[in-house]
């Protein structure tokens, strides 16, 4: 009987050990999880910011100042020792998400969270991520050992913060998921540029056109994706001379698309990742100083994506927001200089069909027989074992789709052609651009930029304004890569690059500002072949026409125009569907809803009823008129927003009005429109009946979810701030500003800057969230630019990093 | 009585003085050493060492949690769920280290006696 107890208290023991030292499903191992001495109540803590820490490595001192907002100030003797503090430092504030940044990028997920991340895995190995930052590394290896060599300090600088962290002072995410941060690499920098590239040049709908043109026809394709829309606000003003461009566009071939059918593509970047910035000259300054400003629309997550610093050296001194795992400031300012970018969408992507012999070790190209290249993605997977994944690779790129991957072609295959995967040398265009003094530095340390291509606005204290898109471009010829090309056709390949010289730009123009927000790059007069990429139509007319009004602007005007809740999309179209709709058959309160929306002004402030009527109205008839599009077994993407307005507006009785479905009617414009209202007047009800009134605040409940699926815990839901997406203030659900600056070039310059998160990754602390509020709220933090190591009356702490012996 | 309350401080002492060198079921060794030499009878066997943790761990948790106005409890108790509140969160954090201790108890007591009838 002893026997039997004794041996039931053991098993129970060993199993109650296992439980609670075991992450079970998404329960993590409970006891470790929970202990006080080891667990998440280690992380109950605000950084420290003080005291003295040696590292390895460090040629001097520096002093890293800290204000009350934990932003860290940091004075460096040299570079090298700038980006390993820079390093260490972001670690030491943001370690999960530096890591998990570059796991994502580089198709590791399945490593931390299982197989249900397989496919996205599988996906981000495909699209050559990898191999992009192989590329990256083998380039910088040749032709600049200095910038590889910055990056190398920045790793130590990780590392060094790595290897001093105790198990027990693990961010709390690896707690949760059960796993430890392994060493950073320079191939994690490229990583995470890699990243960047397919978030912001990583979307394309060239498989998706191909489906079009194939079902609907020639002429019907370019009434719905025309070149360029009826109008155009481009980036680089209408009325510039392009005379100096001596280099012509690629003839065209006698090529054609293939027309295949595509069930599936890959995911994409959230396709409103885009920015705005703009600069005015000194004469239309209402202090006679260049003003600058940026504002990057990217998902809004916690820990954020913008990390600010202020970095320097004796040489230079840089400030602003910067991305854990690349070096220097991304969009900031120096003593002489501020900068900031918004993305300058290209279409870098084209896709290839070729054709495989019959053991799939050749492919046909220019009438013979090529080699392809084999690349094994070995995927760890948490808790099963390794899936490999054999990756053909020919001269366009990697053959993302075949017989192994959302293709049944079994000796053929789509191969992705990417700038991505060119290998250039990004990071240096920052670590030059911290340093530039003038227009003619920022005009040589664009030159390095590959991708993503970028509107990088400029101004300085000089008085000089501009704006330069800046990315590697092909010369493509009319039409290329819009469709599904031959691959074996030597005549379909990138026949070579826009000369970097012959880039659109614009320096000081007479209408004395510069500005950009996704749209058009340039009119139809720019000498090189450009798509429309689904350029943004709106948000560039009124800060444009905002910059039209008046004669001089000021910081307070700045701030205005940051969070302008104008609609102008609902401007352009809510009158017309109000005056075309027949009212006769609406009921009271149906009548009720329409005199709301009547009486819109058409701001998305987060009292209004206005913009909750409008996305339900407007996105039901976007549906209605699209439900051609709707499709299980092909993939296609319906036309943009402008082009649809306009088809609406112009093309009323066209037969993509009318509803499929109903094949004994045929609907017309004027149909649509009312048939949309009724069901978003059903759809409004249901809303105020669970969330007591549609206003757009409760409507749109914007948050900043954590990059964990947002995890609600770590997460910040209903965060009141106007907005949507195609208005300035581009604040959707869980989309918008990510860090707004604003820059105004006196000397030094002062500038004020805010995102919507906090400088700490650690949810326990209270520099978490703490910026969310008020960045809601259209406030910001002054920048405390300092200029020299000396500290202020804004310096609430000093940590000093000394030399290790 | 006296055993149990000499057990009940030696569980704490010895668990705190563990900590330093083992992991978190180092309060699991603690509640074994201790119930090999403070035996203890019938339910206190288990229930003596669950509270002394149960009250280690939620004292420990406590000032840790309370340092820092609970920001982080908060948002554990809401990850759980616990309805986000962090005294509840405290309770469980006490409640599984006393798990832990009292089994591992349980079985050091039949171990000892198993050991004493041989």
């Amino acid at each position: 009987m002893k026997y039997v107890k004794l041996i039931i208290s053991f098993v129970l023991t060993i199993g109650v050990f296992f439980i609670l030292n075991t992450k079970l499903g998404s329960i993590p191992p409970i006891g470790k999880f929970l202990n006080p001495y080891s667990g998440i109540w280690q992380n109950e803590t605000t950084e420290t910011t003080s005291g003295d820490i040696s590292i390895p490595g460090l040629k001097d001192k520096v002093t890293v100042h800290y204000d009350d907002q934990l932003i860290p100030h940091v004075f460096a003797q040299n570079e090298s020792d700038l980006y390993k503090a820079q390093g260490y430092l972001t670690a030491k504030h943001r370690l999960w998400q530096l890591e998990f940044q570059t796991f994502a990028a580089s198709g590791r997920l399945s490593e931390i969270i299982g197989e249900k991340a397989l496919d996205y895995d599988r996906t981000e190995r495909r699209r050559g991520m990898g191999y992009g930052a192989d590329q990256a590394i083998a380039y910088m290896e040749k032709h600049d050992k200095e910038t590889l060599g910055y990056i190398q300090d920045y790793a130590d600088g990780v590392n060094a913060y790595i290897r001093q962290l105790k198990p027990e002072n693990y961010p709390v995410e690896y707690k949760l998921l059960d796993y430890k941060p392994e060493a950073w690499t320079p191939k994690k920098t490229t990583l995470l540029l890699m990243y960047m590239t397919k978030m912001l040049a990583g979307y394309d709908d060239d498989l998706e056109y191909t489906n079009t043109l194939r079902l609907l026809g020639k002429d019907n394709f370019d009434l719905l994706f025309p070149d360029f829309f009826d109008i155009t606000d481009p980036v680089i003003p209408k009325e510039t001379d392009w005379s100096f461009i001596d280099v012509a566009q690629t003839p065209l071939p006698n090529s054609k698309a293939v027309l295949d059918t595509i069930t599936e593509t890959i995911s994409k970047p959230h396709p409103d990742n885009g920015s705005n910035n703009w600069a005015i000259s000194g004469a239309k300054s209402a202090t006679g100083n260049p003003i600058l400003a940026n504002d990057p629309h990217l998902g809004l997550n916690l820990p954020s994506i913008w990390f600010v610093m202020q970095l320097s050296t004796p040489k230079h001194n840089a400030f602003g927001a910067t991305i854990p795992g690349a070096l220097s400031v991304i969009s900031g300012f120096n003593q002489y200089i501020a900068w900031g970018e918004t993305n300058a969408t290209r279409d870098v992507i084209d896709w290839y069909k070729v054709e495989f012999n019959k053991d799939r070790t050749k492919y046909k190209y220019d009438g013979q027989w090529k080699d392809v290249s084999i690349r094994v993605e070995d995927i760890k997977i948490k808790g099963k074992e390794n899936y490999k994944d054999t990756v053909l690779y020919t001269h366009h790129g990697p053959v993302v789709y075949d017989k192994n991957f959302k293709s049944d072609m079994e000796l053929a295959g789509y191969a992705m052609k990417w700038i991505g995967h060119e290998g250039g040398n990004n990071q240096k265009t920052f670590i030059e651009l911290n340093k530039a003094k003038n227009y003619d530095e920022y005009v040589q340390a664009l030159q390095y930029w590959n991708a993503p291509a970028q509107n990088f606005v400029f101004a300085s204290t000089e008085g000089d304004i501009a704006l330069w898109i800046q990315g590697k471009f092909p010369n493509k010829w009319e039409g290329q890569g819009k469709f599904l090309m031959d691959g074996s056709n030597p005549e379909n390949d990138w026949q070579s690059y826009i000369p970097q010289q012959f880039n659109a730009h614009t320096k000081n123009p007479d209408r004395g500002f510069v500005s950009s927000a996704n749209q058009h790059p340039v009119d139809e007069n720019y000498p090189f072949y450009v798509f429309n990429d689904g350029y943004e139509t709106y948000r560039n007319r009124v800060i444009n026409d905002y910059f039209n009004s008046k004669e001089k602007f000021s910081i307070e005007d700045f701030k205005n125009l940051h969070n302008n809740n104008y609609n102008l999309k609902a401007a352009e179209i809510v009158p017309y569907m109000l005056e075309h709709m027949d009212t006769s058959p609406l009921d009271e309160e149906e009548m009720s809803i329409y005199n709301e929306i009547k009486a819109w002004k058409f701001n998305n402030d987060i009292d209004e009823v206005g913009p909750s009527i409008f996305r339900q109205w407007y996105g039901k008839l976007y549906n209605l008129v699209w439900d051609e599009f709707v499709s299980e077994d092909t993939a296609l993407s319906s036309p943009f927003t402008y082009q649809t307005i306009y088809l609406l507006k112009n093309h009323g009785e066209h037969k993509f009005m009318d509803i499929v479905k109903t094949e004994d009617k045929v609907e017309t414009a004027k149909d649509l429109i009312l048939i949309a209202f009724r069901s978003a007047v059903s759809k409004l009800i249901e809303i105020r009946e669970e969330k007591g009134n549609y206003k757009w605040a409760n409507y749109k409940a914007t948050y900043a979810g954590h990059l964990l699926q947002a995890l609600p815990a770590f997460s910040r839901f209903d965060i009141p701030i106007g907005g949507d997406r195609n208005i300035v203030n581009a604040t959707s659900e869980n989309h918008g500003p990510s860090w707004r600056m604003i820059v105004e070039m006196s000397s030094p310059p002062t500038a004020l800057g805010i995102y919507p998160g906090g400088q700490s990754g650690n949810p326990g602390s209270k520099y978490y969230d703490n910026l969310i509020d008020d960045w809601a709220e259209g406030k910001y933090l002054q920048l405390n630019f300092l200029q020299s190591s000396q500290a202020t009356d804004a310096i609430i702490s000093t940590l000093t990093l000394t030399p290790k012996n | 009585m006296k055993n149990n309350i000499f057990n009940f401080f030696a569980t704490i002492l010895l668990a705190l003085l563990l900590s330093f060198a083992l992991p978190w079921w180092s309060v699991m060794t603690a509640a074994l050493a201790t119930s090999l030499f403070f035996p203890l009878k019938k339910a206190a066997v288990f229930f003596v060492p669950f509270l002394a943790i149960l009250v280690f761990w939620g004292t420990y948790s406590f000032i840790l949690s309370s340092g820092n106005d609970y920001t982080l409890a908060k948002r554990i108790a809401t990850l759980l769920p616990l309805g986000g509140n962090p005294y509840v969160l405290m309770l469980v954090t006490g409640c599984v280290g006393g798990l832990a201790a009292g089994i591992a108890a349980v079985f050091g007591k039949q171990f000892a006696s198993y050991a004493s009838k041989k």
